[in-house]
């Protein structure tokens, strides 16, 4: 299913934009956002890798 | 001791309070929305809508995500806009809803990607309900992956490579996963008080997951390459 160019270059530059527009909010969440514990961590990931495997689940079912 | 208990408590109820009525009306707007994008989204491929005007309607969608909801968000005006954003996003992805069900394995596929998208969210959600921890410390975390997987979906628009591609979905799905996750756990810890910013915000997270594991399921069931 190949796009035609124009589709192509509009895609990129919204996507581009999008980039250009969430740029200072990351920047900004890295530097003065919240730290968590490795507690804290161990708690999100746990729910991550969850879904990691669910997904490898649902995999398997449709192949 | 005891007075300092009381005003406490009578100072945490209303809190406690709000945050209830913020969760709820985001539930239900949210709920709402689901349905309307479902329904666009059969219009959508009712009409055999090309692709040119889905792609069209879904820019639109951006457009008032980032023009006309922060100046609604506070006003009744602002439902009728995240209707219009769940509308147009629903339209735009019937082509590629109709085009992969068009495939012999495509209906188990799409409705193995609905169901599996509403499982992850249950779940996150459910999780971040229940463990009531304040989740906000992914925000740096999140936000990066996002500026990655968006600069890898701009070069796997002009590179055609199936396995970058499928990468980048599979990098879509658990940002998108780990986003539920951070966003109801802002609603409930009062870091998001307005129910229609919630409700866009859980809704994209809905909309990116569900795509992202439709093109893996896909992928892996042959139909997409």
């Amino acid at each position: 299913m190949e796009l035609p160019l124009w589709m192509k270059i509009s895609m990129a530059l919204v996507l581009g934009f999008m980039v250009f527009r969430l740029w200072p909010a990351a920047m900004h969440q890295m530097k003065h956002g919240p730290k968590g514990s490795s507690q804290d961590w161990q708690a999100a990931l746990l729910p991550l890798l969850m879904v990691i495997g669910f997904v490898v689940l649902l995999v398997l079912m449709v192949r | 001791m005891n007075r300092m208990t009381d005003t406490t408590v009578t100072r945490r109820q209303p809190s406690v309070l709000s945050t209830n009525k913020v969760l709820r009306n985001t539930y239900m707007l949210l709920s709402m929305t689901l349905l309307f994008s479902a329904a666009m989204a059969g219009l959508a491929m009712m009409f055999h809508v090309p692709r040119g005007t889905a792609m069209i309607a879904s820019f639109a969608a951006i457009g008032l995500v980032w023009f006309a909801l922060p100046r609604t968000a506070n006003s009744s005006a602002g439902i009728l806009v995240v209707f219009g954003i769940a509308g147009l996003l629903g339209f735009s992805i019937g082509p590629m809803v109709g085009s992969y069900l068009s495939f012999p394995d495509g209906p188990r596929v799409v409705g193995t990607a609905l169901g599996g998208t509403g499982l992850i969210f249950l779940g996150m959600s459910g999780y971040a309900l229940t463990s009531k921890r304040d989740f906000s410390f992914m925000g740096g975390m999140l936000f990066t992956g996002l500026i990655i997987a968006l600069i890898g979906s701009i070069a796997s628009i002009f590179f055609h490579i199936p396995a970058f591609s499928l990468a980048i979905s599979g990098m879509i799905a658990l940002v998108m996963s780990g986003m539920i996750l951070f966003d109801t756990s802002r609603i409930i810890n009062g870091g998001e008080t307005n129910y229609i910013h919630a409700t866009v915000s859980l809704y994209l997270n809905i909309y990116n997951l569900f795509s992202a594991l439709m093109h893996i399921l896909m992928s892996f069931a042959g139909g997409d390459d």
